[in-house]
């Protein structure tokens, strides 16, 4: 399959999945559980209207969630509070697997969503989201109901505020445009079909995600791509326009520290597949900027992507979900 | 109280599981509509979002009709026909930000008070109805209006009075703001505008060519002096006024917003009539163009104080704990009125900084809106409302 068909054949529009009691009826038929995660840290502005919507919409009148769950990683701001006022379930990311040794970062609440959470499909949705909808989440619900051969969809978001007519750019956002394509072109050319491999919204099957590694940091988004890219090809991904997303802005210094994190994952990944065996080890150091009274001085911050190892080696995931030991040997990535 | 209307809200104030519910759908609701923008005459998108919710409740007759109305009705078995009215359009155009937060006691975001609450009321109407068993015999006309502030003058809410075939048993007009709130009765009103404009030609050596924010400085101060009495209750409101655009440059453009409020019809004419002659006088002693225009007009009328739907609306609020607050109108019900339609406007909750960026509303007190507005649907049905 040529990029351009994948394109053709895998791309959807949430509207294609707009009729949600067709969708709650096929996802019925075919016996699918789906829980959504959102991970958190200091979302209060957000976080209930999220809970609101999703709880009314897609478990209250449309049943197409079966739970779900905020998984927080210690905010100071009452997020926890706002979403168990509104009914949702959530939990401390260090309260689960409480065993294991504790890390703090985005892709930690989602390793552990695999745990707590209980579908066969798990979509997970960032919460600084200002625009929220149904739509965030059945858009990417629809192609795992309807196409068992997909395994991840991701979203993306293009819808012009303004724009006439005849061709137009169409793509991600900084971070993306500058280094996750062109780094994907020059190495994974049909990665770079992803319109945004770096959008925090994406619903992917549980057997998957079991048996992928999660970078706690920048690198989720990336790794997750990468490996399952390796594992099983594009006609496992599927990528859903669900309009617009209106966010946060990161200022240019963060999305330094985003690409450095990106960076760390994919080049690690280069030399796990062995395409680049002489690599020497990298640095954590990222190095930027600032001018205090005029003097130039260096800001140090380091930075590493540790990463938790695919969910099936854990021995507790799989007395939960009665795997038996010898389905962790399918995993491919191990801790690092 | 009629024993349906205690028995619901009995129940409605009981079973906590089912508020839940209804509660998450209504903040649903309100979420989606609040941000939708509608400002006055640009109202299709947020009619569209109440028209989708409306099909998702599987109502019949869902459509924006040709003035931009969201229309849905939940049919009865009668010929009775209870129109509930919320007022789509806003005051805030596309480039505010319309984004809504949700607190465990409260909604923030511009407008949501004033309609939204209202307009997700009526959305969410039909899931009430469904989870509480209650059919009613009349047809609710469920009804987000277009047209309705400002310059829009209840247009659409007229339009559909105007021409719709079969006769309205009764309306209530859903607010979002304040619970309490009865209003069966409108007063007179005249909203106009004062445009002040400098012509290119103006000769700024001339006597008193101060500029546009003196010189409607000194109309206010005029308009200010006209006598308004006590009783019969009278007021003049001056809403809002725009001018000038820096430190440093006399302003050639300037606009007064205004309402002359009276419970006499005459007493808003006199009035109109003074404070157009005062932009006259003005005219010629600046030389600038200063021009009224009369934008909306409502004559003063409605129900009497005992009339049945007035009676039992005060009953139910009694038994609710809540204080009437007898307010006259000059919104939707003037349309009402006009048509000899008994109808009443309620409130749903208590909220703050209205008309601001950050309005907000409270989500306890709803609960005891709904009941209202529910308590009256029984009523209207009931037929314990008619006017013998």
């Amino acid at each position: 399959m040529t990029t351009n068909e994948w394109i053709k054949t895998n791309t959807y529009h949430r509207s294609d999945f707009e009729d949600l009691q067709t969708l709650v009826n096929e996802k019925e038929k075919r016996g699918l559980t789906i829980s959504l995660c959102i991970p958190t840290l200091n979302e209060a502005k957000t976080i209930g209207k999220e809970v609101v919507i999703f709880k009314s919409e897609l478990m209250n009148r449309f049943p197409l969630l079966d739970e779900f769950a905020v998984i927080d990683s210690g905010s100071e701001d009452n997020t926890l509070e706002i979403a168990s006022s509104f009914g949702a379930d959530t939990y401390l990311a260090s309260e689960i697997l409480p065993n294991l040794d504790e890390k703090r970062g985005k892709g930690e609440n989602l390793w552990k969503a695999i745990y707590q959470l209980k579908g066969d499909i798990i979509v997970y949705i960032d919460a600084d989201i200002k625009n929220i909808h149904p739509r965030f989440v059945y858009g990417l619900i629809g192609p795992l109901i309807y196409r068992d051969e997909v395994k991840y969809v991701k979203a993306f978001y293009d819808r012009p505020l303004a724009f006439s007519e005849g061709v137009r750019p169409s793509g991600g956002g900084r971070v993306t445009e500058i280094l996750t394509r062109p780094l994907f072109s020059l190495f994974f050319p049909e990665l770079a079909a992803i319109i945004q491999p770096l959008s925090g919204e994406y619903a992917v099957r549980r057997e998957v995600l079991e048996r992928i590694s999660f970078p706690i940091g920048y690198g989720v988004e990336t790794s997750h791509l990468l490996d399952v890219y390796h594992e099983l090809g594009m006609s496992a991904f599927a990528q859903t326009d669900l309009d617009q997303r209106v966010h946060r802005n990161q200022e240019t210094r963060s999305l330094g520290k985003m690409s450095f994190g990106i960076l760390q994952t994919f080049l690690n990944r280069m030399k796990t597949y062995g395409l680049m065996n002489d690599m020497p080890d990298i640095n954590t150091v990222l190095h930027q900027f600032q001018v205090r009274e005029n003097q130039f001085e260096m800001v140090d911050q380091n930075i590493i992507e540790y990463e938790r190892p695919p969910m099936i080696t854990i021995p507790e995931y799989r007395e939960k979900f009665s795997r038996d030991e010898k389905s962790q040997n399918t995993g491919k990535n191990k801790e690092k | 109280m009629n024993s349906k209307i205690s028995d619901f809200i009995k129940r409605f104030h009981e079973d906590r599981e089912s508020y839940s519910n209804v509660l998450e759908t209504l903040l649903s609701s309100l979420i989606m509509i609040s941000e939708t923008a509608a400002p006055t005459f640009r109202e299709h998108n947020r009619a569209r979002c109440l028209v989708n919710r409306y099909m998702s409740s599987n109502l019949l007759n869902c459509y924006v009709d040709e003035l931009g109305n969201a229309l849905g009705i939940i049919p009865g078995k009668s010929d009775r026909n209870i129109l509930l009215v919320a007022h789509l359009d806003t005051f805030f155009d596309e480039k505010v930000d319309h984004t809504v937060t949700i607190l465990p006691d409260l909604v923030k975001g511009a407008a949501v008070a004033d309609d939204s609450l209202g307009l997700a009321a009526l959305a969410t109407l039909p899931y009430i109805l469904e989870t509480y068993g209650i059919e009613p015999e009349a047809n609710i006309i469920l009804m987000g209006s277009a047209r309705s502030l400002g310059r829009g003058d209840l247009e659409g809410l007229r339009f559909f009075l105007d021409n719709f075939k079969k006769p309205i048993t009764a309306g209530v007009c859903i607010e979002g703001v304040k619970l309490g709130r009865l209003s069966y009765s409108s007063i007179g009103m005249l909203r106009g505008e004062i445009n002040y404009r400098v012509p290119e030609s103006y000769d700024w050596t001339k006597f008193n060519s101060e500029g546009a924010i003196i010189n409607m400085n000194d109309l206010i101060n005029r308009i200010l002096e006209i006598p308004t009495p006590s009783k019969p209750k009278t007021s003049i409101v001056l809403g809002s006024i725009e001018a000038g655009t820096s430190y440093n440059t006399i302003p050639t453009r300037a606009k007064l917003k205004f309402e002359i409020r009276s419970e006499s019809d005459q007493l808003v004419e006199d009035i109109a009539h003074k404070i157009e002659s005062l932009t006259q006088e003005m005219t010629s002693l600046s030389g600038a163009h200063v021009e009224f225009k009369h934008l909306a007009r409502r004559s003063p009328g409605g129900t009497d104080f005992s009339h049945p739907l007035n009676l039992i609306g005060r009953e139910i609020l009694t038994d609710l704990k809540i204080n009437t607050r007898l307010t006259p109108s000059t919104s939707e019900l003037a349309a009402f009125i006009d048509k000899a339609i008994p109808a009443v406007t309620i409130g749903l909750t208590d909220g703050e900084n209205m008309g601001e960026e950050d309005e907000s509303i409270q989500i306890q007190p709803i609960k005891k809106g709904l009941s209202l507005l529910v308590g009256l649907i029984l009523a209207i049905d009931g037929g314990y409302t008619f006017d013998n």
